[in-house]
Order: C-alpha cells, then sequence, then structure tokens
C-alpha cells in the first residue's frame, strides 16, 4: 500500500465469485488520483462487478480494496462520502425536476444548506444543464440525463469517481461533453474511472485496465498496448467493386486477424509475423494497394483476445438472392410526424436502393427513432408517405410488414421462452406454417450453432449469442429489407465485428439494411448515412462525402466522429437567430 | 476509531428521502388513484353491490292441486314481492326450467295439499327445491318460501301460535345489517391495499429502475431509506382512512358510536404491520411484477377471506381459524366493528391493537434484516 497516493484506489488480489461463475480472479493494480483511467472488456469481462466492489456495493471473496484510503468492506461508511459512483443505468429519479435530483443528492451527502445552492448552480454551469433545471429527469434526452447523473455524483466533491459505461447510448455530442467536464476533474485531482466498451474512449485515458474473463489482461497507458501492433495495420483505400466482398475474402485469409470496412476503404489488421504477399495480392486484384497506417487501440484490443471472427456468414450463403420488382427498396417522402406542438420528424425525404446499407445518425432527440418507427409502419406519419419495396405502408401495412424484418435495441428477446420458443414464436408470428416452419427453425439453428442453446432461456447467453438469436429470430421469414435500431449498443467490438460480418453476407446477397446507431465505426459500414437533426435531415451523403463536407480545407482527414459533431454545430449556427 | 462502527441517524437525510417520496407519490397518478378513487370505488362496491338482499327471483309455483286452500297460497307466492313466480301444472315443466337457469327454486304444492293441512301438527305442507350452485340465493329461496307459508297459515288462523325466530326473519332487513358490517370491513381492505400494495411496489420499483444502486452509494442508511419511504404511505393511509370514514358516515349513513380519534390511532397502529409486510415482499422481489402478485396473494386476499369481513372466523375450519390470527386485518377488522357499532370499547379494543403491533414489529424486524446496504443476495 506504500506507494499509493492518498486519493487513488489500489487493488489487491480481488476475488469475486458468483454462484455460476468467477467474475474477477485475483484483481491487483493501482488507480492514481488526478488521471483518467479507463476500464475495458468485452461484455462479460466483470467491469461493472468491479465498479460495484469499488464503491463498496459488493465485498470481494478474497483481496482487499482500498479507496481513497478506506478499506472498501471495514470502512463502507467512508466509501460513500468519498466516492461518487454512477451506475450503468443512473437511475435518475425520472419523476423529479433536475433540481429536485440535484436538492436529493445534495441532502444525502449532507452539504451545509448555505452550501446547496452554490454547489448546484457550480454543477449546472458544469452541466450547461441550467436552462432545464425545472424539467423532469424523464424527459430529458438520453446525454442530457447522463450528465444530471454526473452531476448527482459529483455532489459533495467526491476524491474517487466511477462511472460505469457513461457514454451507452450517448451521441457523439454529448459525449464530448461528457470527456470535457471529465477532464476538468482530473485536472482538479480526482481519480476517475471511466468503464466503457468503446475503444476510441480508451485511447483517450491516461491509462488502462483491460479485463478479459475476469483477469487483467493488460494494465498500462493504451498507447503501450497499441505499440505492440506497430507495422501490423494496413487500409487498402478505394478498392475496385464490392469492397464488402474484398473484406470477405480478406478475412478469410490466414494472415489477417482482423478488419472493418472504414467508408470506401478497407482496414485491416494482420497476424504477428504474417506473410504479406496474399495481402498485396488481393489488394492488387481490387486495383488498391496495401498502405500501413497506425494502429489503434481497437486493433490491439481485438488481437490481445485473439482476433476477430472470419468473414463468411454462414446464413447468408444460405440465403437466396433477393430479387426485387424496384430498384428502391424504402422510400419517403415529406414525412412529417407531430407529437402535440413537437414535431418529431419534420419533412423527410429520401430513397434507399435495393441491397444498400442505409444509416440513420444523429444526435439524443433528433427524429431517428421516430422517423425509423413510420419507416417500419410502427407509427402513422402526420403527412407525407413510407413506402417499402413499393408498398405504402398507410394501405398495405401488413404485407409491408411481411416484407421487412425488424431486429429492435436491446434485442427485444422473450426473456420467460426458451431459444427453441422464441424461434418458434419468430417463425409463427410471421405466418411459417408446417414442413417450412421446421426447415428454416432448423436452418438458424444450425447456421448460427444454437443447438445445445435450445433450451437455454435468452437471458442466460452471452451477448453475442443473444445477438445471433435476435437476428436469426428476425430474418426467419427471409425479408428483403432489414431494419435494425442500434442493433450493437453496449456490445464488444468482437461481437460487432461478427454481426457486420452477417450483415455485410445479408447485403451481398441484395437485401436492404436501414440501421440507426450511434457507433461512428458503424456508420463507415453504412453505403449513405443521413444525419438527422433538430427533426430535420440536415445531410445525406457516402461517409466519405460527409467527412469532405465537413472538412474545412481539401485535405484534411476527418473521422466518421469528428464530421458528425462539426455537422452538427454548423446546423446550430446556420439557425441562430437573425 | 471503530471500523464497524456504521455511519450516525441523519434527520437530514430522512427528510430528503421523505420529501422524494412525497414528489413522487404526488407525481405518479396510479398511486393518487389507488389512495384515493380505489376507496371510493370499493366503498360503493360493497355498499351497494355487495348486498344481501334480493328482490324478485324467478321460481316456479307448482299447483297439483286444485283447492281453494292451494289456489289461495300459489296467490300468496305471486303476490309476494321477493318473487317473480313463473306457474306450472307439473312439476316436469318446472324442472328444466330450474336446471336451464331460467328458474332459481320452486315450490310444490302437492296433491294431498289439504290433507297435509288438516294433520296435527302441520308438517311440510310444501316442497320447496332450490338450485344449489348458488347458494346465497337458494337460502334466500328456502327461507322467503317458507316464511310466505307460515305467513299464509297465519293469515288463514290454521297456525295461530307461531315461533318468534320464524316471524323475525320475515321482517328481516338484510340490507341495512350487510352494509353496517361490511363499510367497517372494506376500510379494512383499502388500508391493507395503500399500506401492503403500494409499498410492495415502491421499494421494488427502485431496484427496478436502477435508482437504489445510486442511492446505496450515498452516506444514506438503511434505516434512513426505509423510514424516508414509509412516512408518506402512512400519512396517505391515515388520510385515506378519513376519506373513506367520512363517505361511510355521511353518505352512508352508517353510524359511527366510537370517536375518530379512536379510528385514526387504530388505523395508525394497523398500518405498522401492513407496511411491514410491503416492504418485506419489495426487499425480497426487488421486481415490480411480482410484488404485486405477492402483495396480492399475501395481503389482501387473507385481508379479503380471512379477516372475518366476508367469512365469519368462527364458521372456518379450525386450521383457517388459527392462520386467520397471523392476518392483521382480521384484528384491524373486528376492532373497526367495535368502534363504528359499539363506540370505544377499549377491554375489547386493546387485545386487537397488541396483536396488530406485535405482528407489525416481527415483519419490520424481519425487514430490517433482510435489508443491507450491499447489492449482495
Amino acid at each position: 500500500m506504500a506507494e499509493s497516493q492518498p486519493g487513488g484506489i489500489e487493488l489487491q488480489g480481488v476475488v469475486k465469485r458468483f454462484p455460476q461463475v468467477t467474475a474477477l480472479d485475483g484483481i491487483s493494480a493501482t488507480i492514481r488520483a488526478g488521471q483518467l483511467t479507463g476500464l475495458v472488456g468485452p461484455d462479460g469481462a466483470g467491469k461493472t462487478t468491479l465498479m460495484r466492489l469499488m464503491a463498496g456495493l459488493l465485498r470481494p471473496d478474497a483481496g482487499h480494496i482500498t479507496v481513497a484510503g478506506a478499506d472498501t468492506v471495514q470502512q463502507q461508511h467512508l466509501i460513500a462520502t468519498g466516492v461518487g459512483y454512477m451506475p450503468q443505468r443512473f437511475g435518475l429519479y425520472e419523476d423529479l425536476s433536475v433540481l429536485e435530483n440535484l436538492s436529493l443528492y445534495a441532502q444525502l451527502r449532507q452539504l451545509p444548506a448555505a452550501e446547496q445552492k452554490r454547489t448546484w448552480e457550480r454543477l449546472l454551469e458544469f452541466t450547461r444543464l441550467a436552462p432545464f433545471s425545472k424539467r423532469l429527469a424523464g424527459k430529458l434526452s438520453g446525454g442530457m440525463k447522463q450528465k444530471l447523473g454526473l452531476a448527482c455524483a459529483l455532489m459533495g466533491r467526491p476524491q474517487v469517481l466511477l462511472l460505469d459505461e457513461p457514454s451507452v447510448g450517448v451521441d457523439p455530442v454529448s459525449r464530448q461533453e461528457l470527456w470535457r467536464m471529465v477532464g476538468e476533474l482530473t485536472d482538479s485531482g480526482m481519480a476517475v474511472v471511466w468503464s466503457t466498451a468503446y475503444l476510441d474512449e480508451a485511447e483517450q485515458c491516461r491509462h488502462v485496465l483491460l479485463l478479459n474473463q475476469g483477469q487483467l489482461a493488460f494494465d498500462g497507458p493504451p498507447g503501450a498496448l497499441t505499440g505492440r501492433l506497430q507495422g501490423r495495420s494496413f487500409r487498402l483505400p478505394n478498392p475496385r467493386g464490392d469492397r464488402r466482398h474484398l473484406l470477405q475474402r480478406a478475412l478469410d485469409l490466414p494472415a489477417v486477424s482482423d478488419g472493418v470496412i472504414q467508408g470506401h476503404a478497407v482496414r485491416l489488421v494482420a497476424e504477428a509475423d504474417a506473410d504479406l504477399q496474399p495481402l498485396q495480392v488481393l489488394a492488387a486484384s481490387a486495383g488498391s494497394q496495401l498502405e500501413a497506417v497506425a494502429p489503434r487501440f481497437e486493433d490491439a484490443f481485438v488481437s490481445l483476445l485473439g482476433g476477430g471472427p472470419g468473414g463468411t456468414s454462414v446464413i447468408a450463403e444460405l440465403m437466396e438472392p433477393v430479387s426485387l420488382e424496384s430498384d428502391i427498396a424504402v422510400a419517403c417522402s415529406n414525412l412529417t410526424r407531430r407529437f402535440g406542438d413537437f414535431v418529431a420528424t419534420d419533412d423527410v425525404s429520401f430513397e434507399v436502393r435495393q441491397g444498400e446499407i442505409f444509416g440513420l445518425l444523429g444526435p439524443n432527440g433528433a427524429g431517428k427513432s421516430t422517423t425509423f418507427k413510420m419507416l417500419c409502419g410502427l407509427l402513422k406519419p402526420s403527412t407525407g408517405q413510407a413506402q417499402v419495396v413499393g408498398l405504402d405502408l398507410a394501405r398495405a401495412a401488413s404485407e409491408a410488414k411481411n416484407r421487412l424484418g425488424y431486429m429492435a435495441q436491446k434485442f427485444s428477446l422473450y426473456g420467460l421462452l426458451s431459444v427453441r420458443q422464441n424461434l418458434e414464436f419468430a417463425a409463427g408470428v410471421y405466418g411459417l406454417t408446417g414442413a417450412c416452419k421446421q426447415q428454416r427453425i432448423d436452418e438458424m439453428v444450425d447456421v448460427f450453432e444454437l443447438r445445445p442453446l435450445l433450451d437455454s432461456a435468452p437471458d442466460d447467453l452471452s451477448l453475442g449469442y443473444k445477438q445471433r438469436l435476435a437476428l436469426a429470430c428476425s430474418l426467419m421469414h427471409r425479408p428483403p429489407v432489414l431494419f435494425l435500431d442500434e442493433p450493437t449498443s453496449g456490445v464488444d467490438p468482437i461481437t460487432r465485428r461478427e454481426f457486420w460480418t452477417h450483415i455485410n453476407g445479408l447485403v451481398r446477397k441484395g437485401v436492404t439494411v436501414m440501421v440507426t446507431t450511434h457507433f461512428m465505426d458503424e456508420a463507415e459500414y453504412c453505403d449513405r448515412v443521413a444525419l438527422m437533426y433538430r427533426s430535420r435531415l440536415i445531410a445525406l451523403d457516402t461517409p466519405d462525402g460527409l467527412k469532405r463536407e465537413a472538412a474545412h480545407h481539401g485535405d484534411e482527414e476527418l473521422t466518421m466522429e469528428e464530421a458528425f459533431i462539426r455537422l452538427i454545430e454548423r446546423a446550430d449556427l446556420s439557425e441562430l437567430p437573425v | 476509531m471503530n471500523p464497524h462502527m456504521s455511519q450516525r441517524f441523519s434527520m437530514q437525510r430522512l427528510l430528503a428521502i421523505t420529501r422524494k417520496e412525497t414528489l413522487q407519490v404526488f407525481r405518479d397518478p396510479s398511486t393518487l388513484l389507488v389512495a384515493f378513487v380505489l376507496p371510493l370505488v370499493l366503498l360503493l362496491l360493497f355498499a351497494y353491490a355487495v348486498s344481501l338482499d334480493t328482490r324478485n327471483v324467478r321460481i316456479g309455483v307448482v299447483l297439483e292441486s286444485d283447492t281453494e286452500a292451494a289456489q289461495s297460497l300459489a296467490a300468496a307466492f305471486a303476490g309476494s314481492r321477493y318473487f317473480a313466480v313463473t306457474p306450472t301444472r307439473d312439476r316436469r315443466e318446472a324442472a328444466p326450467l330450474l336446471t336451464a337457469g331460467k328458474l332459481r327454486g320452486y315450490v310444490v304444492i302437492p296433491q294431498d295439499f289439504d290433507r297435509r293441512l288438516q294433520q296435527f301438527p302441520p308438517q311440510s305442507v310444501v316442497q320447496v327445491i332450490t338450485d344449489g350452485t348458488q347458494p346465497n340465493t337458494a337460502t334466500f329461496v328456502a327461507n322467503y318460501a317458507r316464511g310466505t307459508v307460515q305467513q299464509w297459515l297465519q293469515d288463514r288462523g290454521v297456525m295461530p301460535t307461531q315461533p318468534v325466530a320464524l316471524q323475525q326473519r320475515f321482517w328481516f332487513n338484510p340490507e341495512m345489517e350487510t352494509r353496517r358490517a361490511l363499510v367497517p370491513g372494506a376500510l379494512a381492505i383499502i388500508m391493507t391495499m395503500i399500506g401492503t400494495l403500494l409499498t410492495a411496489l415502491v421499494v421494488a420499483r427502485e431496484w427496478e429502475r436502477g435508482t437504489m444502486e445510486g442511492l446505496f452509494a450515498t452516506p444514506a442508511t438503511p434505516l434512513e431509506i426505509l423510514t424516508g419511504k414509509l412516512v408518506p404511505y402512512f400519512v396517505l393511509g391515515l388520510l385515506a382512512t378519513a376519506l373513506t370514514t367520512a363517505m361511510a358516515v355521511w353518505v352512508f349513513g352508517i353510524p359511527l358510536r366510537g370517536s375518530v380519534f379512536t379510528l385514526l390511532f387504530l388505523s395508525a397502529v394497523f398500518l405498522l404491520p401492513a407496511l411491514g409486510q410491503g416492504l418485506l415482499i419489495s426487499t425480497l422481489a426487488r421486481n415490480q411484477f411480482i410484488a404485486s402478485q405477492v402483495a396480492l396473494l399475501a395481503g389482501f386476499l387473507p385481508a379479503f377471506l380471512l379477516s372475518g369481513f366476508l367469512f365469519e372466523i368462527s364458521s372456518m375450519p379450525l386450521p383457517l381459524q388459527l392462520l386467520t390470527h397471523l392476518v392483521p386485518a382480521r384484528y384491524f377488522n373486528s376492532a373497526l366493528q367495535t368502534v363504528f357499532l359499539a363506540g370505544d370499547v377499549w377491554p375489547l379494543l386493546w387485545p386487537a391493537i397488541g396483536a396488530m403491533f406485535l405482528l407489525g414489529v416481527i415483519l419490520m424486524a424481519l425487514v430490517a434484516r433482510n435489508t443491507r446496504k450491499s447489492l449482495e443476495r
């Protein structure tokens, strides 16, 4: 304990077992005051358990945790005073206003009455929530909720701040603000732990603890891990033909450990000491060349965990190619939806071609979900039309619904039904019967390797398998159009890659995919992206096109996230009252 | 410093939680619905719908004899305001109607009716057949048919001396009596709903929405959290008592012979086990759906069935009678009936108060044992 600073956290041989599983198996590490420590790892790695242990809400089965000089078991009451903790779904009281939430936490932390008002003002200013102080927390956007959660956790100036996945479901603009706030806090000497499944966030941390299956796989600055990948990351810019097919072929090469689509390019990570010859041949065959790029933390993460999945989706192989009567799979014109005085979607028009991946992006509350729901017939437009495979949703809703597959956020599986029953339900609800129904279910079971899990409850499955099951359910009736609503929110990179392997495969068979997402990486997979802001469509282009549009000068290279933020800021400027 | 010393109780934190909980009560329309609208609905139901008074019950009169006496008795049935009579000549006509549910019973005036009348003492002059699938109505038909016959006999001077008890049955006004006994009982049900059901939901809701984790991460102690939650519901319970009593007295004309103070005091004591039960359920369930189901099974149904509200305890089988001693509503119901119908008879009230208090303390102790400031199960 000697070298631990007063405000930091000391983990010594921490073990935590649950009846089914050992969540943490001997973790020892030091978290320093005055810096931001990222806690990263795939789903189920033990991140949340470790957070709860540090917050004194769980007891370790072996080992000790010292937080700001206090033992989490022996001196639990000191932990509660010295630690600000924001749980994963920060349970704000949604029926209380912003100010009432703040006031509750101020009093629970026994702030002297004289100090309370000043503290609120400081926190409201800090979080820029002052204009909304009277609003009920339930009526805030996702990003604002997280900021309010942060404000509540900061009440009483804790020495240590624990944030459990604070950016899940938060758009890039709000995310940037959260980062700014946390940066100011660490500068003032606070120890901040930020757990995340977003690896671009881990890259921004000073120090990273990487958990995998309950063990500490890496402990150090992110650059040290990324450094191991030097010379293994490549880009294949502007390939001829189908870049998804190129990615699939690349991933099937033994020399390639991982790969993603990046706008018009394909990004690959080679195996350590791999022979690059076959890769160069592949690149040349697509009229592109192998371009060495700087490794990213995500490359290192995936490689540390054993590389990404292969490139071929068995389900896609099995599907018959889709052919539609018309070229346009999904279309809307002048789509508008009002809720009372509030216009959630304002005069939105676009067309999605068959076989396209079309992304719908925008900050929380921009109207993505409303638009999306109207396009798949879950919500009636106030004015305007929406069409799926040429069928008007207002007139032939049920026919149209039979031609589309829908995968909702959080997978929407039935927790009380077994895997088999979920599949049977999905088949039944789309009107499959008899031998055909059985055959489709069997196919899905084989393709997604669900056979051994047929009798388990969906909640007992790992996230990756849940995702497979949800996808299987939405593909049961072989829809030519697939709607995905934030399909990979909170899902780790490896599971996410597997998911996109399937989607890419389906698209190559002519399936059209509509997707909403907060992941800028995912936007890169899209052929075209529609950016929504304040209920309106503010930009519609290819990912590379949007980056070019947002760039200040011709050769500035932006990430998708930077482009997103700039376009939104530009829209804000143009709307300033004259 | 003792490392095990836990945080001192803080009034400021308790008030903060109470205030928060109160705000939530007023913002959640469903809570107010359960607390103020549901009592009114229940009271109306119990006062009007659940009544043992029945009129115009459909019966058949099978007239097998044509004598003047038989005709006269048949006319007496037809003239009764309690019956709507379908006259027949043959019991083979009446029986299918009973089976079909078109009649609730039938009276047979037999061929040898006059001969039976002449017997002394006269016995079984008529036969009454009732539909046993609806026991209350069946009893009603049997009793009122007997009453009609008695009255008829008396009017004809056949039976000058009649047992008084049978006559009284006829004049008995079931409506008033039912209402008087049911409304105090309804109060016990309403308080169980508020105490047990609402409280069972509030803690489970915090677990479900994840707010409990945030609350546990603050210095607030379990005692403060639980007490802070109880206070608003305690007050809500007393308000509902006052409202229900006011309705009972002024709208339904139920006399309140005891004092309002005693009534509120009884309610306050009863809230102890009721809230304790609710809290215990929600600390164990951590899920609103399960909590509400358990609250219905363990709180509402016993209060309904085992409190002596609808079914008299003394007529239950012995094991059930013993079980009723574990139901707080049983004591509350009997104490309420005392206060409403008899007055502040303290010798009768004290044992009930003692029993409710004891149950409350036991339940609260169980809650305290099961609430630790930790997410461990």
